[in-house]
């Protein structure tokens, strides 16, 4: 904007605003606040994260999946998260952070991951909940983020929901197969279905009226629903996803209510939500030490792969001279 | 469980690529996670599910030829080591990355040889199986190719990881190309591929490209084989271990 210069802060804001509330999608090169900057990039940088991070619990059946078929379809599912990484990481670079520091950060404790990926898959149930529950959850959140104001973020949602939508399928294909197995399969599914659902409901957040960022986030757009409306969505469509699998939800009072025509459910353990999210996750310290220890591992590809980018390039610049 | 016994010779010659495609498929995949970057990641996973998918095609048809309902499955995770018939290299953990893809680069250069041969097979089925896997080969090979170059020019630990790797497998290498009765007689039916006829133009591609690399080649005073006999290195049983855990400590159960 050539203009820019010659408007104060106060009307740059006001026609930022006005932007947004026109439903126009903000592009890198526009101005933007710095407040607005910021949030986005903790939000973009933790969804990002998420996904890598997200590689861990369901990369740890890849090598012990039970057929064939779905050996192949959990490994391209796990790949696919890393690809959302991917997209993500490039949208925050638009913002001007460097995917350096996004991992730095990451690695060191300061940015943060959904805290569900803070528990451990120990059957291999537990990859049909994550499909099914996790990915479930997510949907419901980026589906709403496809009309967030930030363009290369919303766009990034448009193509990451599209294989999300697959990957809740294969999860839920992998919990009725297990429901329609003999009883230790049955045990299995409902076991992960007990200690998964309520960390997928954390995964929408705080209450909105205890949410520090959420506020100035609907106002900006960059979120479109609240976390208390996205999260009852989610126990909403999955009431009846549960039921067709003939097992239940570790929730004594979930029930509907007529009045509001929706499932009313229980309160969340908020002090272990806490917990997870600041580090005290049963698997939280497992998995940054093995985002590091990969990293570090990797280190001297990194620089190999730089010394010889920077050598062919020398060659070039002489062969050219 | 009962022993899944193979008789026809064809049948066991689609259970030994399968068994080379899946072995080395599951140790491409334990990059997951692990790889020195994301898009790296992401690619080994590729090259992972290319391999996966060839060992179902393989292990597919060699279930029709019994005709008794033998699946994919049963190949995979009902069979211990003795009754494994891949190649040894194919089952080597997968060490530093110079490791892994030192040995991409040997077997790349191998199977885009080899199934270009197979596709001309008379076994209609083999031969389109190697159809499609040719075209995965020829990629396949384009980035391994790539890596040897960059790491062998790159610094000099990683040129130093990289002639590790090439000493280390280099004594796995002449089972590529080892023919014994069944694919000597199979080869005759227009069936099998000459594999040993493929060594001279493997060795000049190789050294030509890890001298370029910088590589010093290692000279060929050991070698170990007996995949084809199923008798492996220690490092097969582990594999199957983790592979065929579920199938195992639930047996008969659908997924
Ligand atoms: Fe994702
Ligand atoms: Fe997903």
């Amino acid at each position: 904007m050539s203009d820019s210069k010659a408007m104060t802060e106060a009307e740059l804001i006001e026609r930022f605003q006005s932007r947004i509330d026109d439903e126009q999608k903000i592009e890198p090169k526009d101005w933007m606040p710095e407040g607005y900057r910021k949030n986005l990039i903790r939000q973009i940088s933790q969804h990002a994260h998420s996904e890598v991070i997200g590689m861990q619990p369901e990369g740890n059946w890849i090598t012990r999946a039970p057929t064939l078929r779905r050996k192949a379809i959990l490994l391209a599912k796990v790949q696919d998260e890393g690809g959302h990484g991917l997209y993500l990481y490039s949208a925050a670079e638009t913002l001007g952070v460097s995917r350096e520091e996004l991992i730095a950060a990451l690695q060191s404790g300061e940015a943060k991951y959904a805290s569900i990926f803070n528990y451990p898959t120990l059957t291999w149930a537990d990859i049909g909940a994550i499909g099914w529950l996790v990915d479930g959850a997510a949907i419901v959140n980026q589906v709403s983020l496809q009309r967030t104001s930030y363009g290369p973020y919303a766009r990034g949602m448009v193509r990451i929901c599209k294989e999300e939508s697959f990957h809740q399928r294969q999860g839920y294909e992998i919990m009725l197969a297990l429901s329609r197995g003999n009883e230790a399969q049955r045990a299995m599914a409902q076991d992960s279905i007990n200690r998964f659902w309520w960390p997928s409901l954390m995964m929408f957040g705080p209450h909105d009226a205890e949410s520090a960022h959420s506020g100035q986030s609907m106002k900006w757009k960059i979120k479109r629903q609240s976390n208390d409306e996205l999260r009852q969505k989610f126990v909403d469509q999955t009431v009846k996803q549960v039921e067709v699998l003939d097992m239940t939800l570790p929730d004594p009072d979930l029930k509907w209510n007529e009045g509001r025509g929706h499932y009313d459910f229980g309160e969340i353990d908020w002090e272990e939500f806490k917990r997870s999210m600041s580090g005290g996750g049963p698997c939280s310290r497992q998995r940054v030490a093995h985002h590091v220890k990969a990293h570090e591992e990797g280190a001297w590809v990194r620089e190999a792969l730089r010394a010889y980018q920077k050598k062919q390039k020398s060659q070039a610049d002489k062969a050219a001279a | 469980m009962t022993r899944i016994a193979i008789e026809n010779p064809v049948e066991m010659y689609a259970v030994r690529l399968g068994d080379d495609a899946l072995v080395l498929g599951h140790r491409l995949s334990e990059w997951s996670s692990n790889a020195p970057f994301l898009e790296e990641d992401l690619a080994l996973s590729n090259v992972a599910l290319d391999y996966i998918g060839r060992a179902r095609m393989f292990y597919t048809y060699a279930g029709q030829l019994r005709n008794d309902g033998t699946t994919e499955d049963d190949y995979a995770y009902l069979r211990d080591c003795r009754d494994y018939y891949n190649l040894l290299i194919h089952e080597l953990p997968r060490g530093d990355f110079a490791f892994s893809m030192a040995r991409q680069y040997l077997v790349d250069v191998f199977n885009l040889a080899y199934l270009a041969e197979l596709q001309q097979s008379r076994d209609e089925s083999l031969a389109a199986i190697a159809g499609k896997a040719v075209k995965e080969s020829t990629y396949h090979l384009r980035r391994s190719n790539d890596w040897i170059m960059r790491l062998g020019q790159g610094t000099r630990e990683s040129l130093r990881r990289l002639q590790d790797a090439v000493v280390e497998l280099w004594g796995f290498t002449p089972e590529l190309f080892a023919m014994d009765a069944l694919e000597i007689d199979l080869l005759a039916q227009g069936i099998a591929v000459d594999r040993a006829a493929l060594r001279d133009s493997w060795d000049r591609q190789v050294r030509a490209t890890l001298e370029a690399a910088g590589v010093t080649m290692p000279e060929p005073d050991w070698q170990v084989d007996g995949g084809r006999q199923g008798v492996h290195t220690e490092h097969l049983g582990h594999l199957l271990g983790e592979l065929q855990f579920v199938q195992r400590a639930y047996p008969g159960l659908e997924w």
